[in-house]
């Protein structure tokens, strides 16, 4: 039935600026030249012609690899650590003489890592891969021949086909468009995809071609397209189309571009211009910038850092070695005769001490490498895949409404989210829900409206008041009233007022004010009305939220909207006289449309009556003084309420009507069509400046308020994370007052806090741009930022004595384009860091970007952007870390964001738990990594010290090899996986335990160094204890003594022994999941050397049959493990004990405070809570703390 | 905010069809596993220190024991054996072989051994883990017959010289070129006390490392002569010596086991030692000795492991009682924040 009613429509009518474009955009002069060279056969796909073929076919392939390149580039990508590349070149090495152990012992550990990490990547590339096999495999329709359509996959289309794309379909690759089922070739398009702007733009193809409405009419239909070549350029489009022995230009209006959907439009034909690689999108989408969390990049330090430990050693070793293997052999008489030094390989000769120092130097470097843990890098990436599953499986951030997860698109970041310092939000749909509500409204100078808004409640709150006071009862009522609304809730309406509802407006004193009010709301718009032939009821298709909301409004209030003809606007209206619904028809003669120049939108109408109205809608900046003198009269009134409702965060629009006399209208439309139908580029003023001269002397209806509402739970979010002394900026495209408001509501600001104003709309300025000189403005804007943020400063530093100021930043888009300017970003951020909130407003996308990168690169410390739709994209990827909230507008911010939630308050789990955990189970991890490899790496050092330094391991091959893939790894990787200090619940109940994170104390160089230092001191109490214990009397009763291979395992069961209780010491978190990791490894080391020992004895060598015949039946062994690994612990221990008691970290309070069961006595909680505190500055929390100060 | 209800109810009880992503609750993905979680209370850390205190102290204290009884009787004769007109120049005189290297000397014992009592040679300076010298072998060739030619790790010592053939040695390698060849003959009172060689080795070396059909061959033929020559007659599973000495030491300074002496020696006996002194061990400078010992359970005669497993007790004691005393002397308010790094230098944080 739409569709039929639609099909007349010639919706091109009510675009009176955005249609007619069209006609002088093209440009099609370039065409054939240098980059405009493409053509196109429509509907002749099988056509073979030079260029044609060279088309890229409609698949696309976002993997990184193919069957092919796997091996070489995954291999490659692997061997760009420098970790991995000098196990690489010390595993080929081992090919070689040079080599203290066997090749295969030293490869096969490499190979495993390697591996490991190749079969991760080769699974996330099959991931992608069946998401490309998915999108090349949706369905559409294509000409196939003699007017017959067909389904065929995307990735068959070809260039010229023709396809048929209907209603809230995707478009599958860039189309010319045709026609559609409306008579002038219209669609409505959803770019969601492209920009995530959530209104419906309107396309329109040639008129030539508009007629082409059937199946059939393609059966011989040919064109010729010659065009741009492929280009990133969303918004612009060069080609003209030869039709029928005619040219005519085409312009991006006629195209459709891949990824955006067919809205309102039964369906399109659409020729396919651009295919798979070749379309705008794809061409436009960049690599996200691959980031590395600062853990990370201080690892890679720390690493380095071992390097040098490394090289050292190796060097002192070399110089010990080249020593002793010259003093072998002089003037020809031999020293150590049993090494036959005057017979002697390169490696040891004596008579080249210096080439055989150099060697040497190698082997050193190869078998002190134990010192870089080869499996760390694979240990991290298979921790941080488990923990982004653990975040990803987050029941607590599940979103029921929308269904959606958390989803960590990377897990390289987990840790960082530990370490926010600073978060940078987006305002709309992020700390709002991008729902407008139609909630208050001012109608000939009398406020209507009894919802409170959020930001009311939460300034209510923050007035102070006591429950018990008749503010809250107000309010109380009120929300009384709301959920008993909410059984029949309309989404877009929370307007609740008796005098107006069900009809009682016609008792107000100004009925007919009113009326006209609602009338305007019900016709004023561009929106399409959707009757859902079931029930009956109408919804609106709007360009935006805002005007969807007011039809919503005026519908529920007796001014129905539900049909729009192709030059008529119908409603359903509630007659005053008989109270009955009657219906009225308007006939549409004009559409001024909206656009941010004009801030103001109208239509002419003419009603039943022959009245011709204009209805107008607009700012309030712009429309006051728009009104005639006999128009103002509840001027003063609707200006007191507006700022009113501005105040109360909510979004205003003035309304406004005029009558126009035929006449005028007669000359008003002549000079329009005239406008509109001119070429030229002075069209689009003429036409505004048409428009500006008949919207003038208008009369005043009244005001309306829509709410931006408050997402869920922000402000307590907000409270939890201030308390966590994260600092949060919120950068908003929004006004400032509105932008002040949602900063109020959810606690940023408060009375009480010094507010720091940067503006430029200060008299002079203004001025200034009314002469118009560039320059001038630019120097006198400049200054006057200048003077104001220096004022700033000099406020702050005022006050640097008493803590208890609190200061706000806010400042406008304006004056943030010369606060961002080199020579005052350093001031600037200065003065914002020190602020207790900022909030930037009227910022554009790439402002959000440069204040992100601003805070970033200037403090030095972790970002975290929050945004949710495609003007946060910037800021998502500038920032350390991006996180996006999947919500309505598309997926642009998700696609571009690091991790995905679907609501701003799941950002306090997402920090506080989860990235606290995730913080410091990697660097606890590193730590350790770190401690085990030393200890070991260390004790073959000691040793060389007594094999004269000649490369001679202590150990068995194959223990040196396996330590860092069995013996020693898997309880780390636990830990990292599993480890916590407190629970969840302890987590966000001293929400200061995040500052851990943020000052990285767990990750210090102190730290660091003390954890290696710690495994300096086990190696060389493990080594020195073994060799004294052992060096030379009998092992056994038996008289044998302890040779290489027996003091070797029995070093090596301490060193196995001593990391893995180590680890035991140091966690204080045990499931099973632990218990046996660690069991586990000291179990597995003796199933090892019992199942290696029986192996023949060319494969085990040293250690064939030793801890069956010589270890295990002998008491020393067991005494020695006993004590060394006993002993080598105690330094550990007491340090732990001390600590723990004296020197409590935050994270071991808490502990404390679980372990005595204080958590149930609220006093002390506080006590830990506010004493540990410093001072809060914003929230709710430091809003009590502020108003019991003063 | 900070009781959560407990997820489970609420997941069961709404509908499935519209909650298709969310996930499964189960105590593990939603990291609520029962855990143990013990923190180092006072009360662990003192009753730790004394448990380790109480049992390394009896510990240390019957391994002290053992060790003591054990009895040592060792004998340094590197300088003793040099003719006292070649003290100036012990290399040449060892490298000489027309001189006579017998020694005789008189060793007393003091206290009585039981037997069996163990003879040792020990070597100090003497570098058995060097890289060169640990991989100069061939397992292969000492295990299986007819792998005479597997000598690739063994150079030099690998061929005999070309004007004798360049014949594969067996054993190859340093290791068993250069075997220690000092013999020793030990009599009391005009008796000799016989030293039994079998069974010195490791029981799994004799059987599956040196195989008892591959008999020594151009061993010491040629050239440099290293240090002892093997009987051709004797498959290597038998030459216990050779085994011993080729399950190379772990550290510059070790003892190997010689035989063992199956009689008691008497407190105060006096025991001729005939010393081959043939062992060039002057040109690098190292000691060498002749050591008598019995063994206990723990092994020889060392003391560190019962003094040190008695020190560390005692150092736990100590602890113990030391972190008592700090516990009871200093009491400390719980949950006093003022030792946080972000409390004590708040200048970073504003």
């Amino acid at each position: 039935m739409s569709g039929g009613r639609k099909r007349k429509l010639r919706l091109s009518k009510i675009y009176s600026f955005a249609c007619c474009k069209a006609s002088f955009r093209g440009d099609d002069s370039q065409i054939g030249g240098k980059g405009y060279s493409r053509v196109v056969f429509c509907n002749e796909p099988d056509i073979f012609e030079d260029g044609v073929k060279n088309f890229a076919d409609n698949s696309i392939r976002s993997t990184k690899y193919t069957l092919a390149t796997f091996f070489p580039k995954s291999l490659f990508e692997q061997f760009r650590r420098v970790a991995n590349f000098y196990f690489l070149v010390t595993g080929t090495l081992a090919f070689t003489k040079l080599a203290p152990y066997t090749a295969v012992s030293a490869i096969l550990p490499l190979i495993i890592v390697i591996g490991a990490t190749m079969v991760k990547e080769g699974i996330e590339d099959w991931r992608r891969k069946k998401q490309d096999i998915e999108v090349n495999n949706r369905r559409v329709k294509v000409h196939k021949v003699d007017g017959t359509f067909e389904y065929t996959a995307w990735k068959n289309l070809r260039v010229g086909n023709i396809v048929k794309v209907e209603k809230d379909e995707f478009f599958p690759a860039d189309l010319l468009l045709l026609s559609s089922s409306y008579e002038d070739a219209v669609c409505y398009v959803e770019t969601m995809n492209l920009d995530g702007e959530t209104n419906l733009k309107l396309k329109q193809g040639l008129e030539v071609t508009s007629s082409l409405q059937e199946d059939l009419h393609f059966q011989k239909f040919k064109a010729t397209v010659k065009c741009e070549d492929p280009n990133a350029n969303l918004y612009s489009f060069v080609g003209s189309m030869e039709f029928e022995e005619k040219n005519y230009a085409l312009s991006p209006q006629q195209i459709l571009l891949r990824d955006s959907k067919l809205r309102n439009t039964d369906y399109i034909f659409g020729a396919v211009i651009f295919t798979g690689h070749d379309t705008k999108v794809i061409q436009n989408s960049t690599d996200p910038p691959s980031k590395r969390s600062r853990i990370e990049k201080k690892m890679d330090r720390v690493i380095y850092f071992l390097f040098c430990i490394l090289f050292l050693m190796a060097f002192v070793g070399s110089i010990f070695f080249g020593i002793a293997t010259k003093d072998d052999f002089q003037n020809g008489s031999m020293k150590r005769w049993y090494l036959r030094p005057d017979d002697s390989t390169i490696f040891f000769d004596p008579k080249r001490p210096v080439a055989a120092a150099l060697f040497h130097c190698l082997t050193a470097l190869m078998l002190y490498g134990f010192f870089i843990p080869i499996s760390l890098y694979v240990s991290i990436e298979m921790v941080k895949v488990l923990q982004s599953i653990f975040i990803n499986q987050d029941i607590q951030m599940y979103y029921k409404e929308a269904d959606k997860p958390a989803r960590a698109r990377t897990s390289n970041l987990n840790e960082e989210l530990g370490q926010v310092d600073t978060i940078l939000s987006d305002k709309t749909g992020t700390l709002t829900c991008n729902s407008m509500e139609f909630i208050k409204c001012s109608i000939a100078g009398v406020g209507y409206g009894r919802g409170a808004t959020e930001v009311e409640k939460a300034m209510g709150r923050r007035k102070g008041s006591p429950p018990i006071h008749e503010h809250d009862i107000e309010s109380e009522a009120g929300k009384i009233r709301g959920s008993l609304d909410k059984k029949t809730l309309i989404k877009g309406f929370n307007f609740d007022d008796e005098r107006i509802r069900n009809g009682q407006w016609v008792n107000q004193p100004h009925a007919d004010v009113i009326q006209k009010f609602f009338r305007l709301l019900a016709i004023c718009h561009t929106a399409i009305p959707e009757m859902n032939e079931e029930t009956g009821n109408v919804s609106y298709e709007a360009e935006s939220p805002d005007e969807a909301a007011f039809l919503i409004a005026a519908r529920e209030l007796g001014f129905e909207f539900y049909k729009r003809g192709q030059t008529s606007l119908s409603t359903f209206e509630l007659d005053p006289v008989s109270s009955n619904k009657v219906e009225r028809k308007y006939k549409l003669l004009n559409v001024l449309e909206f656009n941010s120049s004009r801030k103001r939108m109208s239509v002419i109408v003419e009603n039943e009556e022959g009245k011709i109205l204009l209805l107008c809608k607009g700012a309030d900046s712009i429309m006051f003084e728009r009104l005639a003198k006999n128009g103002r009269e509840f001027e003063e009134k609707t200006k007191e309420h507006v700022h009113e409702y501005a105040d109360a965060g909510l979004r205003t629009l003035i309304l406004a009507y005029r009558e126009l006399d035929a006449e005028e209208y007669k000359e008003f439309d002549n000079k329009f069509s005239k406008a509109r139908n001119l070429v030229s580029a002075d069209q689009e003023r003429l036409m505004e400046e048409l428009s500006d001269k008949i919207e003038k002397n208008l009369i005043l209806l009244g005001a309306t308020a829509v709410e931006d509402k408050l997402q869920d739970g922000v402000p307590d979010c907000i409270d939890k994370l201030a308390q966590a002394g994260i600092k949060i900026w919120v950068l908003t495209g929004d006004k400032m007052e509105t932008a002040i408001n949602i900063g109020f509501a959810c606690s940023l600001l408060r009375q009480g806090m010094k507010q720091i104003i940067i503006h430029l709309d200060s008299p002079e300025i203004q001025a200034l741009e009314k002469d118009g000189d560039k320059m001038a403005i630019a120097k006198a804007s400049r200054q006057s930022v200048l003077l104001q943020i220096s004022e700033g400063v000099a406020q702050l530093a005022s006050y640097r004595g008493s803590s208890q100021k609190a200061f706000a930043l806010i400042i406008d888009g304006k004056s943030l384009v010369y606060a961002l300017e080199d020579n005052m970003k350093n001031m600037f951020l200065e003065l914002g860091i020190r602020c207790a909130s900022v909030i930037c407003c009227r910022s554009s996308p790439k402002q959000k970007a440069l204040v992100t990168r601003l805070v970033k690169s200037g403090t030095g410390k972790t970002t975290l952007a929050i945004g949710d739709g495609a003007n946060d994209v910037g800021m998502l990827q500038e920032a350390d870390i991006g996180v996006g909230i999947s919500g309505v507008e598309g997926m642009q911010a998700v696609m571009s964001s690091d991790i995905a939630i679907a609501q701003f308050r799941y950002l306090e789990r997402l920090l506080l738990v989860h990235g606290h955990w995730c913080y410091r189970r990697i660097s606890s991890m590193i730590c350790y990594f770190f401690y085990k490899n030393i200890t070991f790496g260390f004790t073959l050092f000691l040793y060389e010290v007594y094999a004269s330094f000649s490369g001679q391991p202590a150990y068995n091959d194959w223990f040196l090899s396996l330590y860092n893939v069995f013996f020693s790894s898997l309880p780390v990787v636990a830990l990292g996986v599993f480890d916590q200090d407190v629970s969840a619940r302890y987590c966000l109940k001293f929400p200061l335990l995040y500052q851990e994170g943020v000052q990285n104390v767990l990750f210090s160089w102190r730290r660091i160094l003390s954890w290696m230092l710690n495994g300096f001191i086990s190696a060389l109490i493990i080594f020195f204890f073994c060799t004294k214990a052992m060096e030379l009397q009998a092992f056994d009763a038996e008289g044998r003594t302890a040779g290489k291979d027996i003091l070797g395992a029995t070093m090596y069961t301490c060193v196995v022994w001593v990391v893995n209780l180590q680890m035991a010491l140091a966690i204080s978190y045990f499931t099973l999941i632990q218990h046996f990791f660690i069991w586990g490894s000291i179990f597995f080391w003796y199933l090892f050397l019992l199942v290696y020992g029986a192996m023949p004895p060319h494969f085990s060598t040293n250690a064939y049959k030793v801890f069956i015949e010589a270890l295990a039946p002998s008491p020393s062994y067991w005494l020695v493990t006993f004590f060394v690994v006993i002993s080598t612990l105690i330094p550990y221990f007491s340090y732990a004990a001390i600590q723990m008691r004296f020197f409590p970290m935050y994270h071991e309070i808490v502990q404390w405070i679980r372990y005595e069961g204080k958590i149930k006595d609220p006093e002390f909680c506080d006590m830990v809570r506010q004493r540990s505190l410093r001072p809060t500055t914003v929230g709710s929390t430091a809003r009590l703390a502020a108003k019991a100060h003063h | 905010m900070s009781e959560e209800p407990s997820s489970t109810s609420v997941s069961v009880a709404d509908g499935q069809s519209k909650s298709a992503k969310k996930p499964k609750y189960s105590r593990f993905s939603q990291q609520e596993l029962d855990a143990w979680q013990p923190i180092l209370t006072p009360s662990w850390a003192i009753s730790i220190f004394t448990v380790i205190g109480l049992i390394f102290i009896p510990v240390g204290l019957t391994s002290l024991f053992a060790s003591d009884s054990v009895m040592e009787v060792p004998f340094r004769y590197d300088d003793e054996c040099l003719p006292p007109n070649s003290k100036n120049d012990p290399v040449a005189y060892i490298k000489d072989d027309t001189q006579n290297k017998t020694c005789n000397k008189k060793l007393t014992v003091k206290t009585k051994m039981t037997a069996p009592v163990y003879v040792y040679y020990q070597l100090d300076n003497f570098y058995q883990n060097h890289r060169r010298y640990v991989k100069s072998r061939d397992d292969r060739q000492l295990r299986r017959k007819g792998s005479d030619n597997d000598v690739s790790t063994c150079s030099p010592e690998d061929y005999t010289p070309k004007e004798l053939g360049h014949n594969p040695i067996v054993p190859c390698g340093l290791i068993a070129w250069s075997m220690f060849n000092d013999t020793y003959k030990l009599s009391s009172k005009n008796k000799e006390l016989a030293i039994n060689k079998k069974n010195i080795a490791w029981k799994s070396d004799r059987d599956a490392k040196f195989g008892s059909d591959v008999y020594p061959k151009n061993f010491q033929v040629g050239g440099l002569i290293g240090g002892a020559r093997l009987n051709e007659s004797i498959p290597l599973s038998e030459q216990e010596d050779l085994i011993v000495w080729m399950r190379t030491a772990a550290l510059p300074t070790f003892k190997k086991l010689y035989g063992k002496i199956e009689t008691d020696i008497e407190d105060n006996e006096e025991i001729m030692l005939v010393i081959e002194n043939n062992y060039n061990t002057y040109e690098f400078g190292a000691r060498k000795s002749l050591v008598l010992s019995t063994t206990t359970w723990v092994g020889g005669r060392n003391h560190f492991l019962g003094m040190a497993y008695m020190l560390v007790g005692g150092i736990s004691l100590v602890l113990a009682v030391g972190f008592l005393l700090m516990y009871v002397m200093h009491p400390r308010p719980l949950g006093d924040p003022s030792y946080l790094s972000w409390n004590k230098n708040p200048g970073i944080l504003r």
